[in-house]
Order: C-alpha cells, then sequence, then structure tokens
C-alpha cells in the first residue's frame, strides 16, 4: 500500500464485464516528501476521489479484492481519500504546492 | 518480511470499509544498518507502534490476509512487530532503548 | 494498470497447450501523457482489442483473475479500451477525433 496522488481520469465504455460502474483514474505515487516516485499507473476508484486528491492504494492482486466484483483483473485499487499524511513532522496535504486545484465532481 | 522506520501517520475519513478503525502508518523500509532501502509504503498496524520506532513488516497479501483475518481484505502491507534490537555478527545493529 | 497502444499481434503455434484459442496481442506501452515507451508488452485479450486501440492491461497474478486466462500461464491482461483520458482537467487523449 502506498501514497499517491490523482492526477488525471481516463474513460474506457468496453471493459472487462465485472469492472462496469468502476472508476478509473491516473495516480502517481508519492514517496513521504509528497514527490514522485515511481512512475504513473491507472488505478480502480472504488471510494470517491477525483484529481488533486491525495489518496493510499494497494496494487498487486489484493487490488481487484477492493472492487464490488472481486474476480477481476485488477492490479491497483484506490483504497482511501487521505485527508492528512504526516511524514518526519512534515504535512502532506490535498493539493501539491504551487499547482492549481483541478475540477473535483465530474467524473 | 522486512525492517522498516515509522515516519508518520496517515488519516483517511473516506476509505473501505475494511480498513474502518485500522491505524495506518507510514514506513520506510531500512535495511539492517538503518539505510533506506525500497519505497515508502503505507502498513496496517497491528503492534501499537508509533512514530520512530522500527518495526518488522509483512508486505504480502495471503500473510495479511490471515492477520488480518479477513479472507477478503484489500490489504497487503501489516506491521507485525516492533523491534527490539537486530544483532548481526554479533555487534548491536540496532537497540530499541537507545534509538528513543 | 497501465496504457499501451495495441501494435501487432503475436503467434505462436508451438504453445502450452493451455494458452489455445488465447488471442496475444503486442502491446507498446504509453505514458500518462501518451508518450509512446520503448517498452513492449505481449498480453492476453479479454475485451477483444483491435489494432490501434489504446489499451488499459492489468499484469501479474491478477491477470489470471479473467475467465479467459483463469488458470493460463498469462501474466499480462487488456481489462479495458480507452476512449479519452484527462490529466488535471486537460484532455490528453481522445479517441474519436
Amino acid at each position: 500500500m502506498y501514497l499517491a496522488r490523482v492526477i488525471g481520469r481516463v474513460v474506457a465504455t468496453t471493459r472487462y464485464p465485472g469492472l462496469d460502474g468502476v472508476a478509473l483514474q491516473w495516480i502517481q505515487p508519492l514517496d513521504e516528501h509528497g514527490a514522485p516516485m515511481g512512475d504513473a499507473m491507472v488505478a480502480c476508484a472504488v471510494v470517491s476521489t477525483g484529481p488533486g486528491d491525495l489518496v493510499h492504494f494497494v496494487d498487486g492482486r489484493e487490488a481487484a479484492l477492493a472492487c464490488p466484483e472481486t474476480f477481476v483483473p485488477v492490479d491497483a485499487a484506490i483504497l482511501g481519500y487521505v485527508e492528512q499524511a504526516v511524514a518526519n513532522g512534515e504535512f502532506l496535504g490535498r493539493e501539491p504546492a504551487g499547482s492549481s486545484p483541478a475540477s473535483k465532481g465530474a467524473r | 518480511m522486512f525492517l522498516a522506520d515509522v515516519i508518520g501517520t496517515v488519516v483517511s475519513p473516506v476509505q473501505i470499509p475494511m480498513l474502518d478503525g485500522k491505524k495506518l502508518l507510514l514506513l520506510r523500509p531500512v535495511g539492517p544498518d538503518g539505510k533506506p532501502a525500497g519505497k515508502t509504503r503505507i502498513g496496517i498496524d497491528r503492534a501499537q507502534a508509533g512514530v520512530g520506532d522500527r518495526v518488522l513488516v509483512l508486505d504480502e497479501g495471503n500473510g495479511a490476509r490471515q492477520i488480518l483475518g479477513d479472507s477478503k481484505a484489500a490489504a497487503r502491507t501489516v506491521v507485525v512487530g516492533v523491534v527490539d534490537y537486530v544483532e548481526r555478527h554479533g555487534q548491536l545493529d540496532y537497540d530499541h532503548r537507545r534509538a528513543r | 494498470m497501465l496504457i499501451g497502444k495495441v501494435v501487432g499481434s503475436v503467434v505462436a503455434t508451438r504453445k502450452d497447450e493451455k494458452l489455445e484459442s488465447q488471442k496475444l496481442l503486442l502491446v507498446q506501452v504509453h505514458d500518462h501523457n501518451n508518450k509512446a515507451k520503448d517498452q513492449y508488452v505481449v498480453a492476453a485479450d479479454s475485451v477483444g482489442a483491435g489494432p490501434e486501440d489504446m489499451v488499459l492491461y492489468a499484469t501479474g497474478s491478477s491477470a489470471r483473475q479473467t475467465r479467459i486466462t483463469e488458470g493460463k500461464p498469462v501474466d499480462a491482461v487488456i481489462m479495458a479500451v480507452v476512449d479519452s483520458w484527462d490529466l488535471g482537467g486537460a484532455n490528453v487523449y481522445e479517441k474519436w477525433e
């Protein structure tokens, strides 16, 4: 399980049958300073999150267990919206410093 | 399993029901000498660990589900112990009492 | 999951019997800015993707969690065909353009 920030949304109408209604979002994994860690990836959002949100996600086979249907080919799933993370006394908030808040809501 | 330093906490008010009531810790994996060794991750606390502790982390799905007692838990990283000391070649590499 | 473009298909006559009648596509990985990477994956197809489609694929043991790949020696499966995506509100990819 890792920290990440939601950076975008993916629209895919044709998808594996068990995945209907699950939102797909781009996430950028973050390290303890809030800096990017590795490459961005697409994850299933099983909780209500949107671009700009700090989230935590699980990768690997366990990701499918978070989905409404658990026998699905999913290898990354957002498990929760992070209101606040503290690392070494440093706060990681909702928006990265200097970036404009991306529009929330429509997904 | 590997060693990690607890470097912080994660507060997540909106999350999947499986995680409700569980404490999430930010973990920095370290080698026996305390040097960072791997990606920072988030673990579910099962050892009453706190910030500053060196802990034992299990990062594997089957074991995590057994510990959590939930065969459908979408979790993989679990803090399973607080380390008292680490000894290597007869030398103390880490001592909890001294580190505190 | 990662995104890639279907750039071809792979045919193998001599293979594990569990891979028979399995459609295998060659996918070139793209990053979130839709820039092609020099990285390719051979993936089984669970959604009926075609050439030049932008697809989402899952890897690892998750790839075996479909009706067509269950219990088969597969570690990448295409699980969606991408229509579009945006980053921070800016459209990056649009299929129907």
